[in-house]
């Protein structure tokens, strides 16, 4: 500590009074500077919740209001059991179902297949190790998005645009849980293996008893970013999904919104519902299991 | 390999058959297709193709409206970066430090992360309806009549203000964890020798913060540049015409709408050697990461 230093301190001891107040002050900015961010991040979202419950004439003269309508329940009906496309098969029970097998399915498999992946590369002698790292790997470099048009050809070649496998296997074609399981299997202590294989335990038995108990915190933290992410795809579903029936509430909103522009009416009431269905459940599995999203997403690093 | 636990020679092959089958099948074959039709000229009706060589790609750079669009989707990037760090960099430092309702605040500050860019971008369009809504609403009090889908810039102005609403809680909770893990006598050390906080913070926390940003820039880069289709999409309500998009919206939309194979791939292609430059460099960033923590 300088004297200077010292000086200030003692400075600062001599009038209490003086530096709580300042210091309160700073308190009280920092409060208004939280505060402020976070209404700017509810605020729309509150805004079209209150939209939910008024009668769509309404939001035509108004927008959104500070009072609560009485419309909710019609909405909700409307939303949920009325389909919205052409083919009527579109309704918002079909979407949440859809959306909840891409969510799944998708943070299922990525976890299995990335997680035995992991497995065969971090425990044992492969001849060609190197490369299959090196395969695998160079998949992180490239985002689906750059290369949609070429992987919508080699799905269609398949026969599977309009199906699940197709919605969901090329997704997964990514290794970042692969990764993220390399990284943690390598943090495994050795003594385990060593000591499993003392007791005469095989490399499946080691695998199923020992290692996968072990990353239950891991697979959980993943299973939570890749759902959010699985749910909130968007333009791989736009492009594979063409019959209304295999829409994603994701996927949907592109029709809600024409639908709702091009009525003489527009359905605001039902486009809003459906947006907010849309953000409820990942929403909810992201501050209901903050701390291992926040540890996922953290040490994932991507 | 440092472990190497057990010999089984089949096992390993098996367990790895899933990942490397799906990734054969819907990566490389895919990506290896985009390189070859970039260098041809497909036929819109799909009667073959012809070898054209760089046709697609000096076609690319003499088209004054895909300069156009390059040129917007940088100036994009850079503002959706910058302020999406800015805003959750002051965010984070206010959130470490208070200690009444950290908790919910760091909930309120978060939840964004889970709504989808589509969905954003709706929300962004009740926002900004014309007639009604509350920004543009705003807007008109100062004097100014906001049009979207209309007005370039205006268009412009939405997609860059949802897309930084989008992406502030990722970088929020990046920059907490990294303050959050910031040494507790560190943090008295600076307390003794700095008494003013803006000091400290620049003096101290953020020298330490410098990686966590760094790789923070990466990820909002590359979020600016892909994630942010679904924003544009909706904002620009499917319909392009002469509203601002970026450079992968652009391949969707010649790719699907206009159906020019060979253009598309050329696009496609470009964006690829821009995110293998932009991975390299990470890396690197990466390996210097390591000196600081």
């Amino acid at each position: 500590m300088t004297e200077a230093n010292a000086g200030a301190m003692a400075a600062a001891a001599l009038a209490p009074a003086k530096r709580r107040r300042r210091l309160r002050g700073a308190t009280v900015l920092d409060h208004v500077i939280l505060i402020l961010g976070s209404l700017f991040m509810m605020v729309p979202l509150l805004m079209v919740l209150q939209m939910t419950t008024m009668p769509d004439i309404e939001v035509i003269k108004t927008g959104p209001t500070l009072q609560l309508g009485g419309e909710f329940g019609s909405n909700f009906q409307k939303a949920m059991f009325e389909a919205s496309g052409f083919s009527g098969e579109n309704t918002g029970v079909s979407m949440l179902v859809n959306s909840f097998i891409l969510g799944i399915g998708f943070a299922v498999g990525k976890i299995v297949i990335g997680m035995m992946a992991a497995y065969a590369i971090v425990y044992f002698r492969l001849p060609f190790a190197t490369f299959a790292f090196w395969v695998i790997f160079t998949t992180l470099l490239l985002p689906l998005e750059v290369r949609i048009l070429p992987s919508y050809e080699v799905v269609q070649r398949m026969g599977m645009l309009n199906t699940y496998q197709g919605l969901i296997i090329p997704l997964i074609a990514s290794a970042t849980a692969t990764f993220f399981f390399r990284q943690f299997f390598r943090s495994v202590p050795e003594e385990l293996v060593e000591a499993a294989r003392i007791d005469g335990a095989g490399p499946v038995k080691f695998f199923i008893d020992i290692l996968v108990p072990l990353s239950r915190t891991m697979i959980a933290a993943m299973f939570i970013i890749m759902f959010v992410y699985g749910w909130n795809q968007y333009l791989w579903p736009t492009m594979i999904t063409t019959e209304e029936g295999m829409f994603t509430l994701v996927r949907g909103i592109k029709q809600i919104t024409q639908v709702m522009e091009g009525n003489r009416i527009p359905e605001y009431g039902r486009a809003n519902l459906l947006a907010i269905i849309a953000i409820i459940p990942p929403v909810f599995v992201v501050i209901f299991f903050q701390s291992w999203f926040v540890k996922g997403l953290t040490e994932s690093d991507k | 390999m440092k472990r190497a636990g057990f010999t089984t020679r089949w096992l390993p092959i098996l367990l790895l058959l899933p990942q490397l089958s799906i990734i054969v099948i819907f990566f490389y074959w895919p990506a290896g297709h985009a390189v070859q039709s970039s260098f041809f000229l497909q036929d819109p009706f799909g009667f073959g193709s012809t070898f054209v060589g760089l046709e697609n790609y000096v076609g690319l750079f003499q088209s004054s409206e895909y300069m156009r669009i390059a040129r917007f989707t940088v100036i994009f990037t850079a503002v959706v970066t910058f302020f999406s760090l800015a805003l959750a960099l002051l965010l984070a430092v206010k959130a470490d430090k208070v200690i009444r309702g950290a908790k919910s605040y760091r909930t309120l500050l978060m939840w964004v992360y889970a709504v989808a860019p589509p969905v954003a971008g709706f929300i962004g369009l009740i926002m900004f309806n014309q007639s009604w809504g509350p920004l543009t609403r705003l807007f008109g009090w100062f004097g100014y009549d906001f049009v979207l889908g209309v007005n370039y810039w205006d268009t412009a102005f939405a997609m860059m203000l949802v897309s930084v609403w989008k992406q502030v809680p990722v970088n929020f909770i990046f920059f907490l964890s990294g303050l959050q893990s910031i040494p507790k006598t560190v943090r008295e050390a600076a307390l003794i020798d700095n008494r003013s906080a803006t000091g400290r913070f620049w003096d101290v926390t953020f020298p330490l913060l410098a990686p966590t940003a760094f790789f923070l820039l990466i990820i909002n880069i590359t979020y600016a540049l892909f994630d942010t289709f679904g924003v544009v999409d909706t904002l620009v309500k499917g319909e392009p015409g002469n509203n601002p998009m970026t450079l992968v919206y652009k391949v969707y939309v010649d790719g699907f709408r206009g159906n020019d194979l060979g253009g598309s791939s050329a696009q496609s292609v470009i964006l690829m050697l821009l995110v293998l430059a932009l991975t390299v460099f990470q890396f690197r960033l990466v390996e210097r990461r390591i000196h600081y923590t």
